[in-house]
């Protein structure tokens, strides 16, 4: 169909449908609205539910309920509300419903600010409900990679029965671009997908109570609750990482950034590449796994230091470069936070202040 | 000899109920049973297990079931029946979880009229937790979070959840029975069988509520429970159909 131009929103919800979602629960939350807006005309031209929750909790909830069909579900919300989703999608790992949801993130903690903003970075990496469960989570730097993000997350999920979380901010989320979006997925191949899931999908059974559909987000036995849990932790260490290493080989100094902040910092490396200087640019791709291998890439030889820059303060993805990095490099912080966005003219300081050691 | 009884196909065979002596929970697991059984839905149905006693349920019904977190029992069938129309769908909840964490979830689906049955067992207590105060305890009974018994001026009054959503007009059918006699035993069976033709019908919100006794927590032996039941419970929440459309 060729390139359209889209909000970061629209592009995410027209990439879910085209994925094969067919339900969609939400409560609205600024700056995401386009989602569900969007969404409430959309599914239903394809035979798909839309329903506006009362709550983040009843619409993380009425996903989980919706996942447990075999229906490609989502819900979207934005960081404070996204802490509503904890529960929900704890269970959802717990009990191997697959299902995405998207944080379109702003300024924090708290009710914090609707501008955009990176403050949710530990929270979608490292603990989003209780239970020390892992998802994939993916962060888009721009509205194409919102896109194809969307429609891959669906097959993400599928695949490992667990959720998976689109990391963006309120800058992918309500920018224009032109975007490709991904074919359509066709009626047989939605009827397909969900059939595949039929053996363990809770819509009623044959009576037979071994192959019944007992989904069990617990359990009261611990012997078996240890099991399932191992059994995930192998899941999480088969996860590939995936980042964009950018002119490393010879980079005196290597910016890091994910989402937004590393489409500023990319921009300042060609900058500083058509001067001369030597930058180059990690940019984690799947935020969770963290992609620490592609740290060993950097030339220590000649790396003077590593700038991370994060739309956050206090820094909160610098912990997982600092593993990465392992001491062999400085490595300083480009920071703004509440939903200030960062600015180009900013990382080029820091930037040039780290290469002038 | 011709047989006359047997245990329903809703409850798997070579269990044995493990709920305290005089709960009831076991009495209505069986006569949901028969109801499906009766309907012939029972390769169709999904069970939403609330959290607390009424989750021991996964570990007796024969058919599927899920289980939601504490209080979103109705916002999990939500998603259930809406991506599944032809599936049969119903939540089992007690007080605590269906009045109190999940009155929202509660208030929202029967304000939409969703195509689900709720099965709401109120005894007044949290059971599972160990007896404390739930928004349907009667004034002066005792809890183990109100040791002095339901304060008015503290705690408020008790709850009465059909005729709160009785003010709403979406919901179908709204009962209040009990499982305290033979006669209200078959009542009850009646306000299930009708809250799930309900939904066979896609007429919507259905819900029974039955008020049981928790002898454990009440701190009363199972004879004396019932006496309490006739006596205080059923003056506070009386039986009765509060909606039949």
């Amino acid at each position: 169909m060729g390139r359209v131009l889209m909000k970061g929103c629209e592009a995410i919800a027209e990439a879910a449908v085209r994925a094969g979602c067919r339900f969609y629960a939400g409560y609205p939350i600024t700056p995401q609205n386009e989602i569900p807006e969007y969404l409430s005309r959309r599914l239903p031209e394809v035979g798909g539910v839309f329903v506006q929750g009362e709550s983040e909790i009843a619409s993380v909830n009425m996903v989980y309920g919706a996942g447990q069909t075999g229906t490609r579900s989502m819900t979207t919300s934005s960081s404070t509300g996204v802490s509503l989703y904890s529960e929900g999608i704890a269970f959802c790992a717990s009990a191997r419903i697959p299902i995405v949801y998207v944080n379109v993130a702003r300024g924090g903690p708290g009710i914090g600010s609707i501008q955009p903003s990176q403050q949710d970075y530990l929270q979608a990496t490292k603990a989003s409900g209780n239970g020390g469960f892992q998802m994939i989570v993916l962060a888009p730097s721009t509205v194409q990679e919102a896109a194809d993000m969307t429609y891959r997350a669906f097959d993400l999920a599928d695949r490992d029965r667990n959720p998976v979380l689109i990391l963006s901010d309120g800058v992918i989320g309500t920018i224009m671009e032109p975007v490709e979006l991904p074919p359509a997925k066709t009626e047989e191949e939605v009827k397909a997908n969900k059939e595949s899931k039929r053996s363990w999908a809770c819509v009623g059974h044959k009576l037979d109570v071994a192959h019944r559909s007992w989904i069990q987000p617990g359990t009261f036995l611990p012997a078996r609750l240890e099991e399932r849990n191992k059994a995930a932790a192998e899941m999480y260490a088969s996860w590939e990482p995936e980042a964009e290493e950018y002119l490393l080989e010879d980079a005196e100094i290597v910016i890091t950034a994910y989402g937004i902040s590393a489409r500023i910092a990319k921009s300042v490396v060609d900058d500083m590449r058509r001067e001369g200087k030597k930058a180059g640019l990690i940019r984690p791709i799947t935020v969770n796994p963290f992609p620490y291998a592609s740290y060993e890439k950097i030339n220590y030889g000649v790396c003077k230091g590593i700038l991370d820059v994060e739309m956050a303060i206090p820094a909160l993805m610098v912990q997982d470069v600092k593993m990465g990095v392992k001491g062999r490099a400085p490595i300083e912080t480009c920071l703004c936070s509440g939903g200030n966005i960062m600015r180009k003219g900013t990382v080029r300081k820091a930037a040039e202040e780290l290469l002038l050691r | 000899m011709e047989k006359v009884y047997e245990r329903t196909k809703g409850i798997q065979e070579d269990k044995v109920s493990g709920f305290c002596p005089g709960c009831m929970h076991s009495t209505i697991a069986k006569l949901i049973g028969e109801v499906l059984e009766e309907l012939d839905v029972l390769d169709r149905t999904v069970l939403v297990e609330g959290v607390g006693c009424c989750g021991l349920l996964m570990d007796y019904v024969s058919y599927d079931n899920t289980c939601a977190p504490h209080g979103r029992a109705c916002a999990v069938a939500t998603g259930i029946k809406r991506t599944n129309p032809d599936t049969i769908c119903y939540t089992y909840q007690g007080d605590g979880d269906l009045a109190a964490i999940g009155l929202g979830e509660t208030m929202s689906a029967a304000n939409r009229g969703e195509n689900f049955t709720v099965i709401f067992v109120n005894n007044g207590i949290y059971g599972m937790t160990g007896g404390q105060l739930a928004p349907t305890t009667l004034v002066g009974m005792k809890a183990t979070t109100a040791v002095n018994g339901r304060d008015p001026k503290e705690h408020g009054y008790p709850m009465h959840m059909c005729e709160i959503l009785n003010q709403l007009e979406a919901p179908a059918y709204l009962e209040r029975c009990s499982c305290n006699t033979p006669k209200n035993v078959r009542a009850t069976k009646r306000a299930i069988k009708k809250a799930f033709q309900n939904q066979i019908d896609g007429k919507g919100f259905s819900l029974v509520e039955i008020v049981t006794s928790c002898p454990t927590n009440w701190g009363m032996d199972a004879l004396k429970s019932l006496d309490f039941l006739e006596e205080k419970m059923f003056k506070e929440f009386p039986l009765g159909v509060f909606r039949d459309r």
